[in-house]
């Protein structure tokens, strides 16, 4: 396997590359780890709502020794707790926990962002600058519409300037800059034509007031800057929310290994980690470094990193790479790559690279603004040179009209279209369980017709689940259920609670000892029982994930399949039903696979594929002018969900997984995914909708313009017409 | 019309209000955590006295 080859590398990589760590003595290195542990802990309340869930979590937080203030944030379902050093994170968990809170600990370096929103809070306080100005300017100029003449009139646009041109400077910053950027970088746009507009109406309003003439454009500066600031808010509170729970699913993962430093257990975070050192992997944990292990015998679960459903035993000199998930017994590890260096970082590097070709996706948006930009100007310049020579040289009507052009064609609605529906759209989909992580999903979404799985961990749970344990002969069932009560092996747990669900009572076993990496023994009525590998119960292997009993003479096997994730069913038939090609790509073995693909009635599927070969699959489809939907959890898949149209990993996924992915699945059940593509081609149907909308006033309004017809009134009812018919066409998603 | 010269004033004085507490609201964080405080006037914490 060209992965396993890979971590190998890494693996014969030199140990003792930190002459650091043989100056610094241990003692001190502990003291070092231990110092800046104090200050803020904060944690993630998944369950968290309602005012009785304020009062319980902040007092029984309070009440802890050490804790100096704790406050509950409903709105991202978080506690943040600001305490003394000797106060963990574990020790408030089990506090909230007897409260009936769950409480997971959140890594406060990643969340730094989301908390300081300077970016938001500044266009939210532009946005109410500019619809402050937008009431009293309007205010103004109804009066003037309706017919004030003469000094009251020219009263009137003194004021409304007044109050214009101060927020059209401040509220319109952000339009400038970027039309400043983009005009530097040689291109057009679609900032360019919207400062124009903005600065052309607000001086020639200027100069027309100051000549006493009848029409002023301060009100449609001021409300072209509001809905467009409006756009751009929706915009970025849509992606400011999906960063937030973006990082809380990584800050979930607080990256921390038990160091082992003169025989003392320390827990540290993984950056402090050096080449060299050695670490405990407690079972259930993951693995946090790449390393050999030293003493300790195990199994470990290798599915995310290479989909193979089966654990795989681990002893003395294993070579083991982060991101797999330690069974059954400790493992004491010496580390040879961690943090950065680790292979789990080296895969999402390569992530990075397949990324840049998503990032070429040109949006709707984008493909909108470069027809306009151009038309617009071209628009605007020809009305002007038009009416320079109609008028024989009237420069003032001739501008006059060109910024009534720009004005009138302005994108109010077009700024409006996409963040509207995709704001809408990613609402609705959240509520579902699907975060949309990049902006252009939606319309991915909606092109695609091909949907590739991968199995463990996505299609399946990745948890097993016996098989026909009725069949089984009482008796063994019930010594197995007793024997595996006292294990932690995924396994074991599985047996155990399937008698229990079967109605079997454990039977009386005494004694019971657990051998890591072997199974499980036990006496019962002076007999030795055990239940583990086949070799070590002398039972014959058979040919599916399996737990082995000897019973006496006798020996039974119990196979397991991977529990079907809750809703891949009725995903798979959703999609079926849209019209989808499904395949399925698994590293597992073709056994596993070929039931999973059967129960869900996939015809396409292969088994014991590579990391590689899966994204070399998900191009050769996009070679033959396929859009591929590619769903998977596991560094195995990281390629191809990066190589795909668009992606989808579920929570549990790793990092990498996550990260290469467009859309992260929430929740457990996996059904929303069919929702997700179906609103997806609704949204991009919306997207379409709006553009013909904003176009169609255009197509009234413009020729107006160009007549010289379009007075400011005009320009006003086009301009909110429009954005309110494209915010209500995109809340009509369903 | 004489009127105007004081509605004028008044109206973009209150409006002016407005837009001021807006940003003293803003700055004072009062936006971050609206589920929040929607729930907070619900807690019987501190009704009978100040929190210290």
């Amino acid at each position: 396997m060209a992965l396993a080859e890979d971590f190998g590398d890494t693996g014969r990589a030199p140990v003792s590359a930190c002459p650091a760590c043989v100056v610094v003595p241990a003692a001190e290195r502990i003291a070092a780890l231990r110092a800046d542990r104090a200050g803020r802990i904060v944690l993630s309340l998944p369950n968290a709502g309602g005012a009785q869930s304020i009062s319980t979590v902040e007092a029984a937080v309070q009440a802890v020794p050490g804790v100096i203030s704790a406050r509950v944030n409903l709105t991202l379902k978080r506690v943040s707790v600001e305490a003394q050093p000797s106060v963990t994170a574990a020790q408030l968990i089990d506090v909230l926990a007897g409260e009936g809170q769950e409480a997971h600990e959140l890594d406060p370096g990643l969340l730094s962002v989301t908390e300081t929103d300077r970016q938001g809070r500044e266009l939210l306080m532009r946005l109410g600058v500019a619809f402050f100005s937008m009431m009293n300017v309007m205010l103004l100029s109804v009066a003037v519409w309706s017919g004030a003449e003469d000094a009251t009139r020219d009263l009137f646009h003194w004021i409304s300037g007044a109050i214009a041109l101060p927020t059209v400077i401040f509220a319109g910053q952000p339009f400038f800059k970027s039309a400043w950027a983009s005009l530097r970088q040689g291109k057009l746009g679609m900032d360019v034509p919207i400062s124009l507009a903005l600065i052309l109406a607000s001086s020639i309003s200027v100069y027309e007031t100051a000549m006493s003439g009848h029409h002023a454009y301060f009100d449609a500066a001021v409300m072209l800057a509001f809905f467009l600031l409006l756009g751009r808010y929706l915009d970025h509170r849509t992606r400011a929310v999906a960063r937030s729970a973006a990082e809380e699913l990584a800050a979930l993962e607080v990256p921390r290994a038990i160091l082992l430093l003169d025989g003392n257990e320390v827990e540290t975070p993984i950056a402090d980690i050096q080449p060299g050192d050695t670490v405990l992997v407690r079972p259930g944990a993951r693995m946090p470094v790449d390393g050999v292990v030293l003493h300790g015998a195990s199994e470990l679960d290798r599915s995310l990193l290479t989909g193979e459903s089966l654990p795989v035993p681990a002893g003395q000199g294993t070579v083991v790479s982060a991101g797999e998930v330690n069974l059954t017994g400790p493992l004491t590890v010496q580390v040879t790559a961690a943090g950065k260096a680790s292979s789990l970082h080296r895969m999402a590097d390569l992530v990075a690279v397949a990324e840049g070709s998503k990032t070429r996706y040109t949006s709707l948006a984008d493909r909108a603004s470069r027809l306009y930009s151009p038309l617009v100007h071209i628009l605007s310049f020809s009305a002007f040179g038009y009416w320079m020579w109609a008028t024989g040289g009237d420069l003032r009507y001739a501008i006059n009209i060109s910024a009534a052009v720009l004005i009138i064609t302005c994108p109010c609605a077009l700024g409006l279209a996409v963040p509207a529906v995709i704001t809408s759209a990613s609402g609705r989909l959240f509520r579902k369980g699907l975060l949309i992580k990049h902006g252009t999903a939606l319309e991915r979404l909606a092109e695609v017709d091909t949907v590739v799985f991968d199995k463990t961990g996505t299609l399946t749970l990745g948890a097993p689940e016996p098989v026909a344990l009725a069949d089984q002969p009482q008796q063994a069932v019930s010594v197995a259920a007793a024997l595996a009560a006292g294990s932690s092996h995924p396994l074991a747990r599985a047996l155990a609670e399937g008698a229990r669900a079967a109605g079997i009572a454990p039977a009386q076993v005494t004694d019971i000892r657990e051998v890591p990496g072997r199974g499980i023994e036990g006496d019962y009525h002076g007999t030795r029982v055990r239940l583990g590998r086949a070799d070590w119960c002398g039972a014959t292997p058979v040919a599916a994930t399996a737990s082995y009993l000897s019973l006496g003479p006798e020996t039974h096997a119990f196979t397991f399949t991977d529990r079907l994730r809750p809703g891949a069913d009725k995903a798979v038939a959703a999609l079926k039903a849209a019209g989808m090609k499904i395949e399925l790509l698994s590293g597992d073995a073709p056994a596993p696979v070929r039931d999973l693909a059967d129960r869900l009635g996939i015809s396409d599927w292969q088994a014991g594929v590579l990391p590689a070969e899966k994204a070399a699959r998900v191009a050769a489809l996009s070679a033959v002018g396929r859009k591929v939907l590619m769903v998977g959890d596991g560094l195995n898949d990281t390629a191809a969900l990066a190589a795909a149209h668009v992606s989808i990993s579920p929570a549990t996924a790793l990092d990498a997984a996550r990260v290469a992915s467009d859309i992260v699945l929430l929740g457990q059940d996996i059904a929303p995914i069919a929702d997700a593509v179906r609103i997806g081609r609704q949204s991009a149907r919306r997207m379409v909708e709006n553009f013909l909308i904003s176009g169609g006033y255009n197509i009234i309004a413009v020729p107006l313009a160009l007549i010289g017809h379009a007075t400011p009134l005009a320009a006003a009812l086009a301009m909110s017409l429009s954005s309110i018919t494209v915010s209500l066409n995109a809340m009509r998603l369903k | 019309m004489e009127i105007l010269a004081i509605l004028i004033p008044v109206s973009l004085l209150l409006g002016g209000i407005g837009l001021a507490a807006f940003f003293w609201a803003m700055r004072s964080k009062q936006f971050d955590d609206p589920e929040g405080d929607a729930n907070r006037i619900l807690t019987k914490d501190w009704d009978d006295r100040p929190k210290p």
